[in-house]
């Protein structure tokens, strides 16, 4: 199967040739996508070189001239290299542009901990006003890209990974989608860890909802989901663990309810290897999900955990 | 928004000083005590295309203050110019003042950026000049002012570094030299823009007949640089 990143320098050179506003700014990472297209758009496919405070600043300046700038390189060399250029050439100066990562938490686990950006997500939400979208299938990628660009001049990140789930879902760009129903608890799946939650949950009466949009966070679908299920929630994120858990403490404020947050490690492994390895290493295969999910949600059900 | 509370009257240098004054309660500001006041005139006055009506022109000339801090010559000048009500200038700093001590771009109008925090000015600017060309705009010319100790910060040399390259000759950098680097750029602040294949020219940044002749230079292919000294700021 391709890869998220395969869709995005095809999808994005065709948007370059329909829309006048659209510029791609890169610093050398995924040029070679972009080769035909800087042919035909050399003035709107800019590689500025390995420069990545000149590449946020870069895409503010053109934003300031009323293009939609679409941004791409790695994910820690996106957001955490050049954050304070996301913070104020964007934010400050109020201009909006479309972050595009790839590599995503450990997607080259070979490569290091330096290619890996596992709080990204969680440094975005230090700022306001972003969307992030966390597509968990190469086909979801493409409709997320197509939401990222047509939104205006919104400050919005998309997060593609090598990591994905068999099939893609339909999904609008803003709301959660209801993977499976149960009665005991509410698992938010975000983007490609999904499958694995199936797997990990299947036998359990327990409603996963799909989450390919974390920022806004779809508190009413999430309110909706405990109407039925009730107020364990789970959440499984391919990022930092426990990004969304302010997100979901604040949608069910107003009611007792138990959060847990599942995702990826702080601490630095250290280790190479296999995407495979990293994902059981941070205890996100179904197996170790399966347990960690059924001991929360089954505690929940015990007299005295009440 | 109401722009200026006495259109009627206009503004000249001489002014400056007393419109600083109503920002810092000092009556006595001479030039000397800012080291930015004589190359932001000559540019507003005589260079920049820019006017009060035209802020949201697309074929505006665009200034971008890169060194934020001790914007009160920035504000008088802008003042002056009509840009903002004289009336606003005593305010400065105030809970609900438009004019902080450093200047944002949401607030004050005809600032192109908000700025504060060093080295961001000119990577913004090499966007907008790329912003320009992409739209087949090649007229408006794009301003950034620099401090010589700000370009300690490493971005500028990413932006300096791309820009000679990429013939970007609609961009304008004017660094204002107050030898205020605890360590100055080797080889001097020129050399540094020269050697990424910029134009560049060291004038004396109180004399504004070198000044608009520096500002005014051809420089046909290569972005460029005008380094303004001035007094030191430590002597």
């Amino acid at each position: 199967m391709d890869t998220m990143r395969d869709r995005f320098a095809p999808v994005v050179s065709r948007l370059l040739d329909e829309d006048p506003r659209v510029a791609v700014v890169l610093a050398e990472i995924g040029r070679d996508g972009f080769r035909e297209a800087e042919r035909r758009h050399p003035d709107r496919v800019i590689n500025v070189g390995i420069r990545e405070q000149l590449l946020i600043g870069t895409a503010a300046g053109l934003a300031l001239t009323g293009l939609r700038p679409v941004v791409h390189t790695f994910a820690s060399f996106l957001v955490e290299r050049p954050f304070e250029q996301v913070k104020l050439d964007l934010g400050h100066q109020d201009t909006g542009a479309v972050l595009v990562s790839a590599a995503a938490s450990f997607d080259w686990p070979a490569g290091g901990f330096t290619h890996m950006a596992p709080g990204d997500v969680a440094l975005l939400d230090t700022l306001d006003g972003w969307t992030v979208h966390v597509p968990g299938h190469p086909d979801e990628a493409e409709t997320l890209l197509h939401h990222a660009i047509a939104a205006g001049d919104d400050k919005v990140y998309v997060r593609l990974s090598v990591q994905s789930n068999r099939q893609g879902r339909v999904i609008d760009g803003q709301h959660f989608v209801t993977a499976r129903e149960g009665r005991s608890g509410v698992v938010v799946a975000v983007g490609p860890v999904l499958d694995a939650v199936l797997a990990a949950t299947e036998g359990m009466d327990v409603t996963v909802l799909y989450a390919t949009t974390v920022r806004p966070f779809d508190a009413a679908g999430l309110r909706r989901a405990t109407e039925t299920a009730g107020t364990d929630v789970v959440l499984v994120e391919p990022y930092l663990a426990g990004t969304s858990t302010a997100a979901v403490s604040e949608a069910l404020s107003d009611v007792p309810h138990r959060v847990l947050g599942l995702g990826v490690g702080r601490r630095e492994l250290r280790r190479y290897g296999t995407i495979e390895e990293h994902v059981a290493a941070h205890g996100l295969d179904a197996a170790s999900l399966r347990e960690r999910i059924g001991r929360f949600v089954g505690a929940g059900l015990l007299p005295a955990g009440r | 928004m109401t722009l200026t509370a006495d259109q009627s009257r206009t503004y000249g240098y001489d002014d400056l000083p007393r419109l600083m004054g109503l920002m810092t309660g000092d009556e006595k500001h001479g030039p000397a005590a800012t080291s930015t006041l004589d190359v932001l005139w000559v540019l507003y006055d005589r260079v920049l295309r820019v006017a009060p009506e035209r802020r949201d022109d697309p074929a505006r000339d665009r200034f971008l203050l890169s060194k934020g801090h001790g914007p009160m010559a920035y504000y008088a000048v802008l003042a002056a110019k009509g840009f903002v009500p004289v009336d606003w200038l005593p305010g400065f700093g105030a809970y609900d003042s438009p004019l902080g001590h450093h200047p944002d771009r949401v607030l004050v109008p005809g600032a192109e950026i908000g700025s504060g925090s060093l080295g961001h000015g000119l990577p913004i600017a090499v966007g907008t000049a790329l912003g320009l060309r992409a739209q087949d705009r090649p007229d408006p010319a794009v301003w950034v002012l620099v401090g010589d100790a700000e370009l300690d910060e490493g971005s500028n040399h990413e932006a300096i570094a791309f820009a000679g390259p990429a013939g970007l000759d609609r961009l304008h950098a004017v660094v204002i030299d107050n030898s205020s680097a605890s360590h100055a750029l080797p080889g001097g602040i020129a050399a540094r823009f020269r050697a990424a294949g910029w134009s560049a020219v060291t004038v004396d940044g109180r004399d504004h007949e070198a000044l608009y002749a520096a500002f005014t230079a051809p420089h046909p292919g290569r972005p460029h640089v005008v380094v303004a000294r001035v007094e030191p700021k430590n002597a």
